[in-house]
């Protein structure tokens, strides 16, 4: 039955447990299909208000379509929605004792934590396939080729996971779900607060360090230059907007390394 | 005791400045029911979280079927299931998602798995349900398919923290028949609960917690013989109330206290026993007319008032 003795008996159930546990979130999406309706419309909305209602007012800095220019700046605040979603479910196992069941059961410890990150990389891949589908249709387009694309999808995949691993820390320091609910407006704010739907450079001096070292301008400012659309930063920017992909390399690698650590460790300890 | 399954000894947990166990000694035989009994506060779920695996002791230690809760931690799992004070099953999922999930998770085959799902809704009435989602359950459904989710790999020891707090009567007697049955497949259950008449109903024996101490134990039987019976009379006339004080003080041996104008009650000391036949004579004989005279077992609220409430003046 359960040989969790060795260390290759026990990677082994890591990932097959931390798989049955993405498969709970397909069938809870199953359950909900409001849910992916909701996948479907926000991306929607999203293009038409920024794209059409902001559009209209905001000049592009060197010119283009605001369109062209938006796409990436949604592609990055997709992106950024990993850590609330992974939090509020953190949190929600935590307060429902279903985080206690899981460890009362003689499962691997930590497919928990691995399992809710894989979960997430699903939706995360869903809502960009989603999104791309969005920005076609209001005429984005990569333009640079096959390999700069691909190379900017596996950065927002990468940035992605390592946000997912702050929601799995962030959910259990909270533990609780109403908190959870009550932190994830502030996700809005952290995205605006970049170079996603505006330019940086008309923004007071202290604003616009915020904004410039924002891992989304980061992420956004890559994504610009490999897919090829306006707005990529000229003259003389801060380094993150400089040097985006090594910055978004870098931001990726640092969450990583802080906050793996970390949540395995709340989690193996939790209410010990 | 023969055979325990469970024992834990001089179990200390402190959160901070609350000291929630002092020193918890318990001792479940194999097969049996323990019920423990404590107020709100008393260090129960402490206790059980400990048992379970999910957090260690500061001091002491305990051992489900042989192993050590904390360095054996892996065996232990697999010998129990855990129904927590409040449902932990995904409200998301459908009641037979859940079930297919929790088998998965105990590493059964995926074939094995839903057989075990099937047979488990089938078996605790739960199939009509099976494919609807479990935000729509009452609670009393809900309860009851966390009580099931523990039974997927058979355990041993079956830990149920205030099973059936919340639930209509109807649906506590639902659970009750449940858990009758699972004793009756020889699994040991050690239950928490507030309702002292669920610790009379399903408990083979009572451990009496409170400041995070068992303060008693014994059968229920055993409980309510040390605090005595409880003798009520009532008078067809309340002018012979200061006579009857007087007979009922000469047999039971303690002060009756006058309940109403034309009511008496005495509880006997521990141990003594009197027949109604003489208490009817006695109080003829001094001339006093009883409506009523009624002798009874005190219940186990009675006796759980009265052990938390002693230890209440100690402290
Ligand atoms: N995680 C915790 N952090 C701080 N204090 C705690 C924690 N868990 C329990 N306590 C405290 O320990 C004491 C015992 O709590 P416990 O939950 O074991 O009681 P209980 O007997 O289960 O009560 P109830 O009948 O209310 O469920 C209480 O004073 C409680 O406030
Ligand atoms: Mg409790």
């Amino acid at each position: 039955m359960t040989v969790l003795t060795s260390p290759l008996g026990r990677l082994r159930w890591t990932l097959t447990d931390g798989l049955t546990l993405v498969g709970r979130e397909v069938g809870r999406l199953r359950q909900e299909p409001g849910q992916i309706v909701a996948a479907l419309v926000f991306p929607a909305v999203m293009v038409v208000l920024f794209g059409y209602v902001f559009g209209s007012a905001i000049q592009v800095p060197g010119g283009g379509d605001y369109r062209e220019y938006l796409m990436p700046g949604l592609f990055a605040m997709v992106t950024f929605s990993s850590w609330l979603g992974v939090m509020t479910r953190m949190a929600g196992d935590a307060s429902r004792g279903v985080m206690d069941r899981f460890r009362s059961m003689p499962m691997a410890r930590l497919a928990v934590p691995f399992g809710q990150t894989g979960a997430d990389l699903l939706i995360g891949l869903l809502m960009l396939a989603i999104m791309v589908g969005a920005g076609l249709l209001v005429g984005w387009q990569p333009r640079n080729g096959l390999i700069p694309m691909t190379q900017a999808f596996l950065l927002m995949v990468v940035l992605r996971y390592a946000l997912s691993w702050v929601g799995v820390h962030v959910g259990l320091a909270v533990k609780n779900e109403q908190v959870a609910d009550v932190l994830v407006p502030l996700g809005l704010p952290v995205t605006m607060l970049s170079n996603a739907f505006v330019p940086t450079g008309g923004m007071p001096g202290w604003l616009r360090f915020l904004a410039d070292w924002n891992p989304v301008s980061a992420l956004t400012a890559a994504s610009r230059e490999l897919f090829g659309n306006p707005g990529a930063p000229s003259g003389d920017v801060a380094w993150p907007l400089a040097h985006p992909v090594t910055a978004v390399l870098l931001w990726s690698a640092a969450l990583l390394a802080i906050f793996v650590p970390l949540s395995i460790r709340a989690y193996m300890r939790g209410g010990r | 005791m023969p055979d325990p399954i469970v024992v834990a000894e001089g179990l200390h947990k402190s959160f901070g400045d609350t000291q929630a166990l002092r020193g918890l000694d318990l001792n479940v035989p194999r097969g049996t029911v323990c019920g423990v009994l404590g107020p709100n506060g008393a260090g129960k779920t402490t206790a059980v979280r400990i048992l379970a695996t999910l957090s260690d002791p500061d001091a002491g230690h305990a051992r489900i079927a042989g192993y050590d809760v904390v360095r054996e931690a892996g065996k232990v799992r697999e010998r129990i299931g855990l129904a927590g004070q409040y449902a932990a099953v995904d409200d998301k999922l459908t009641g037979r998602g859940n079930l297919r999930m929790f088998g998965r998770l105990s590493h059964l085959s995926r074939r094995e798995a839903h057989r075990r799902a099937d047979e488990l809704l089938d078996r605790f009435g739960l199939t009509d349900a099976a494919d609807r989602q479990v935000a729509g359950y009452s609670g009393g459904m809900r309860r009851r398919l966390d009580l099931i989710t523990c039974l997927i790999l058979r355990p041993q020891v079956l830990f149920l923290d205030e099973p059936t707090t919340g639930l209509d009567p109807r649906s506590r007697g639902e659970i009750w028949d449940s858990i009758r049955e699972l004793v009756a497949d020889g699994t040991t259950v050690l239950l928490t609960t507030q309702y002292l008449d669920e610790a009379d109903q399903l408990a083979d024996d009572i451990a009496v917690v409170d400041h995070g101490q068992v303060i008693a134990n014994g059968t229920p039987d055993e409980l309510k013989a040390t605090i005595g019976d409880r003798l009520d009379v009532t008078l067809e006339d309340p002018a012979a109330l200061p006579a009857a004080m007087t007979v009922l003080n000469t047999l039971a041996g303690a002060d009756p206290t006058a309940t109403d104008t034309d009511r008496l009650s005495v509880a006997l000391p521990g141990g003594r026993r009197l027949r109604l036949a003489d208490i009817v004579r006695e109080l003829d004989r001094a001339g006093v007319a009883a409506a009523d005279v009624s002798l009874r077992r005190p219940t186990l609220d009675e006796v759980f008032l009265r052990l938390t409430d002693r230890e209440e003046t100690v402290r």
